[in-house]
């Protein structure tokens, strides 16, 4: 009796499974399901372009019409990966116009784009609607325009964070006349002025165009032209706030603001003047969102604005904002679902000491639905850890910077173990942490045991001993990414959980005390996982004993990279000269 | 990623089991005392021993420094057990003996690093070499109540003894981990708007630099450069590795024979040109004109193979025309 499903009725089942999560475990059911889930995936996520080939996706998915990459690790946005290590977009838009060119919406996050990749994207996918890039790098304004010339349904374009020559701001005069289907515009990351009036005919016949974020080129002045002609705007990013307005300039601007009734979303505010926040107090209650992280006002004024968002789900500040603030946001924004503080000195001796952990303790108090956070902070107490996490056991990221190194409790002068032992046993369903302070193994024994639902873990300067990597690779069961920095650990923890490096996306390890006859080892032993060892400063020979200074582990369908620059030594590489006979032809 | 290649099936088999970790049980390093700990008996006090820790101040405990190297060559002491169960037996005198040169090794690489120290950068190392010592060791008792404690600001702890200024503290790499993008925004603090467009000759002139074959651009200034020598040699630096291996590579011409020139050899050595996009979209031969007019002109460049670049448009008798042009 032949039990199968016809294809077309797993079809019209499988069109409401919309999670990839879901759609992989349904792919492994059997052959015939895994072949109608094939055909029917629109959206792949491919969150290691190394991991798998280009080819390989193409072949798999071939009714594929959007594709998400990421590229470099994590640390990448620290300045830990060396320039030139990889995660090129070529070859996957390369891949993509042969065999994929109905492709519709790309979305990179750390990777090399270049305008040759941006050229081809336009050249290649007809009906291109979606390019977001972000924190990617290696292209020009000239491959913007080539993107916008060519694009005709483009719908969205966002660059966040990106390091983009600017040649000029003539891009933006590439869009035709004929675009009209913009909905989401992003260009903040850019320096150069584009022309206003070619902006304002874009915006004006862009009846769709909900989020538009402005780059700090674009004036106050501006910005209320802009928003004459976008009132249904749901995201907004200003530019820079700071022009010098007169009187009506500023009452016209104010009655702008009023008129944004839909507007959910709000950025940008570079160098916000003081006297201008209260324009702004006509759109409070209605925002989800609000980003202040490059608004350098002060409390008091951040606490004016504050105390009107009602609805606030998402709000990222500076420390500028101190204890007093945040416990002004406390009261105020209940809906609070993430924070971020950011610390607004740039280096590490100039932390604002009028934010402490107290500041947290008054929203994880307050804020029922608050599950993110990233907290920049000079000093931390294990009290303060613990109450946290009796206050919100519901928290899904948890992110503390303790910007000193190997700060202690700085009333009791212990070890964080316990204040993080708090969060990881109340926090069930913590899904990312990032731990700093002065932290012995036991705080990591604690993570092993109780973290059974981390998935990232993000560690620097922490632990005594190979015991704290032990605990972490036996212990937490949902672990896929890894990285560390400055522990003091070495081969022995790496070596015994070799295994559980494939079960993981990677693992990133720096300036730790791994041995490169430990990578040689773990290259040797483990074929379905890269072990890269990056090391800008080799010897001309490389002792087994040796310590190396970054090793990027991370599993791969796709063999070794064909990429590799010189300083990323993999055992396909001679140990001793680095050079690989996998050249670049 | 495919679930398919997150089966384990012939994974589970790599003897990850605990109690091999644990039978390591007499070693006296630090790694393996609190290995030990894992076992019952041992478990009081070796977990009291892992409690303790010590804070580390620069020069404020010297002889605990002594006594953490000499644990850092622990594990070199010990009796030869199997520290990487997924080798077979026969590969545990050669483990062990690499333990002990691990060890040692580990020494040399933190104490090589402190050597180099005087650059920001390795600070980090240095001062790990000096404090990891410190924290590495349990056996140590507590010392956090005698010694003055992290001030937030953190005037203390974090330099190197033998080097100076608290500034190094703050040039840790990627430390705070704040995305560069972010520190750069911050560091403008008012945007001053002298963006060069190319024209007036003040700002650097980039142009992108491709090359056939290769997976990447570069791009060049090519105001930081006086004449096509400067430019071919930077080419050459930059390009070079894409060449690596190939026959008549660039070596060998020597620099007796003017750079003028050496850019032409090398490229004719390997069938490759140089060649430009100019003003109107034409790709042309480099050399041909003056430097200086050559940079008004020159859009992007591109390092093609020779077979490709007949019939690109260049001034007559280019070659004879490039020497006497870029005598200039």
């Amino acid at each position: 009796m032949d039990l199968r499903l016809p294809s077309k009725v797993l079809e019209h089942i499988f069109s409401f499974v919309d999670s990839n999560e879901d759609r992989n475990s349904v792919s492994l059911v059997c052959k015939s399901w895994f072949e109608t889930e094939r055909l029917t995936r629109k959206r792949v996520f491919v969150r290691n372009c190394y991991a798998v080939t280009p080819a390989a996706v193409a072949r798999r998915f071939p009714g594929m019409r959007s594709l998400t990459l990421k590229g470099k690790p994590h640390f990448a946005d620290y300045n830990l990966v060396p320039d030139g290590w990889g995660g090129y977009a070529w070859p996957w838009i390369e891949a993509m116009a042969e065999k994929s060119p109905s492709l519709e919406e790309l979305r990179l996050k750390r990777m090399v784009v270049t305008d040759e990749c941006l050229e081809k994207i336009a050249a290649s996918f007809k009906d291109f609607k979606v390019l977001v890039l972000t924190s990617c790098e290696g292209f020009s304004t000239d491959g913007l325009a080539a993107i916008a010339v060519a694009c005709r349904n483009l719908t969205e374009l966002e660059l966040r964070e990106c390091i983009v020559e600017d040649l000029g701001g003539d891009w933006l005069s590439y869009f035709p006349e004929t675009l009209t289907s913009l909905v989401s515009l992003d260009f903040s990351c850019l320096d150069s002025e584009v022309k206003l009036s070619d902006l304002e005919r874009l915006v004006s016949r862009s009846p769709n165009l909900k989020s538009l974020k402005l780059n700090r080129a674009v004036s106050l002045h501006a910005l209320g032209s802009l928003l004459c002609l976008a009132p249904q705007l749901v995201e907004l990013g200003t530019g820079s706030f700071s022009d010098k307005l007169d009187q009506e300039a500023v009452s016209k601007l104010a009655q702008v603001f009023t008129e944004l009734k839909e507007l959910k979303s709000l950025s940008g505010l570079w160098d916000v003047l003081p006297e201008y926040i209260p324009l702004l107090y006509s759109v409070c209650p209605g925002l989800t969102s609000l980003n202040l992280s490059y608004a350098t006002v002060q409390m008091p004024d951040l606490v004016e604005l504050l105390s009107r968002c009602s609805n606030l789900q998402k709000l990222w500040v500076m420390d500028l904002i101190e204890d007093k603030g945040l416990e002004v946001v406390a009261s105020s924004c209940k809906e609070l679902r993430e924070l971020r503080v950011f610390p607004s000195g740039a280096d590490v001796d100039e932390t604002n000491v009028a934010l402490t952990e107290q500041g947290l303790v008054y929203v994880s108090e307050a804020c029922p639905n608050l599950e993110s956070v990233l907290y920049f902070c000079a000093q931390f107490t294990n009290a303060a850890l613990v109450t946290i996490a009796k206050n919100r056991p519901n928290l899904k990221c948890f992110r503390l910077c303790v910007i000193e190194p190997f700060a202690s409790d700085h009333e009791t002068h212990q070890p964080l173990d316990e204040g993080f032992k708090a969060i990881v046993e109340s926090c069930k369903d913590l899904q990312r942490l990032s731990v700093s302070g002065l932290l012995t193994d036991k705080a990591f024994e604690h993570i092993g045991r109780h973290g059974k639902k981390l998935k990232m873990l993000s560690i620097a300067f922490a632990g005594d001993s190979d015991l704290m990597l032990h605990h972490l690779l036996s212990g937490c069961e949902s672990l896929n990414k890894l990285e560390i920095r400055d522990c003091p650990f070495g081969d022995t923890a790496l070596l015994e959980n070799a295994a559980k490096l494939e079960t993981m996306r990677s693992l990133w390890m720096s300036s730790c005390g791994v041995s490169f006859g430990a990578c040689k080892l773990l290259s040797e032993k483990m074929p379905k996982l890269n072990v890269e060892v990056i090391d800008e400063h080799s010897p001309e020979t490389r002792p087994d004993s040796s310590p190396v200074e970054k090793i990027y582990i991370y599993r791969t369908v796709a063999g070794p990279r064909m990429d590799m620059p010189e300083f990323v030594w993999t055992k396909h590489k001679n140990p001793e000269i680095g050079v690989s006979h996998l050249a670049i032809e | 990623m495919s679930p398919e290649e997150k089966l384990q099936s012939n994974v589970s088999d790599g003897g990850l089991k605990e109690h091999n970790y644990l039978g390591l049980s007499d070693c006296s390093s630090v790694g393996s005392s609190n290995l030990s700990g894992l076992a019952d008996d041992d478990k009081a006090t070796i977990s009291l021993k892992a409690t303790e820790l010590t804070l580390g101040l620069p020069g404020s405990q010297s002889p605990a420094r002594d006594n953490t190297e000499l644990n850092l060559l622990g594990p070199a002491k010990l009796d030869e057990k199997p520290f990487f169960p997924l080798l077979p037996s026969k590969d545990e005198i050669s483990c062990s003996s690499s333990q002990k040169n691990l060890a040692s090794g580990n020494k040399r690489g933190f104490s090589d690093t402190m050597d180099k120290f005087s650059e920001a950068k390795v600070s980090v190392y240095a001062e790990k070499n000096w404090m990891f010592p410190e924290a590495v060791v349990a056996n140590q008792s507590v010392v956090k109540k005698e010694v003055p404690q992290n001030i937030p600001k953190g005037k203390q702890s974090t330099t190197n003894n033998s080097s100076s200024p608290p500034a190094a503290k703050a040039q840790i790499v990627g430390w705070p981990p704040v995305r560069s993008y972010r520190k750069n925004t911050l560091a403008t603090t008012c945007k001053n708007s002298d963006e060069v467009d190319g024209k007036p000759g003040s700002g650097p002139l980039f142009v992108k630099v491709s090359m056939d074959g290769a997976p990447y651009l570069r791009k060049v200034d090519l105001r930081s450069y006086n004449n096509y020598g400067e430019l071919s040699s930077a080419l050459e630096k930059m390009f070079s590795t894409f060449t690596l291996g190939q026959p008549g590579s660039s070596g060998a011409t020597g620099k007796d024979v003017r750079n003028e020139t050496r850019l032409k050899d090398l490229l004719n050595g390997k069938d490759y040109v140089l060649t430009y996009e100019d003003k109107d979209g034409d790709w042309m031969l480099v050399g041909d004109f003056s430097w200086e007019i050559f940079i008004g002109v020159c859009k992007k460049l591109k390092i093609m193979k020779g077979s490709d670049a007949i019939g690109l448009a260049a001034a007559p008798a280019p070659r004879t025309m490039e020497k006497s042009k870029m005598r200039a």
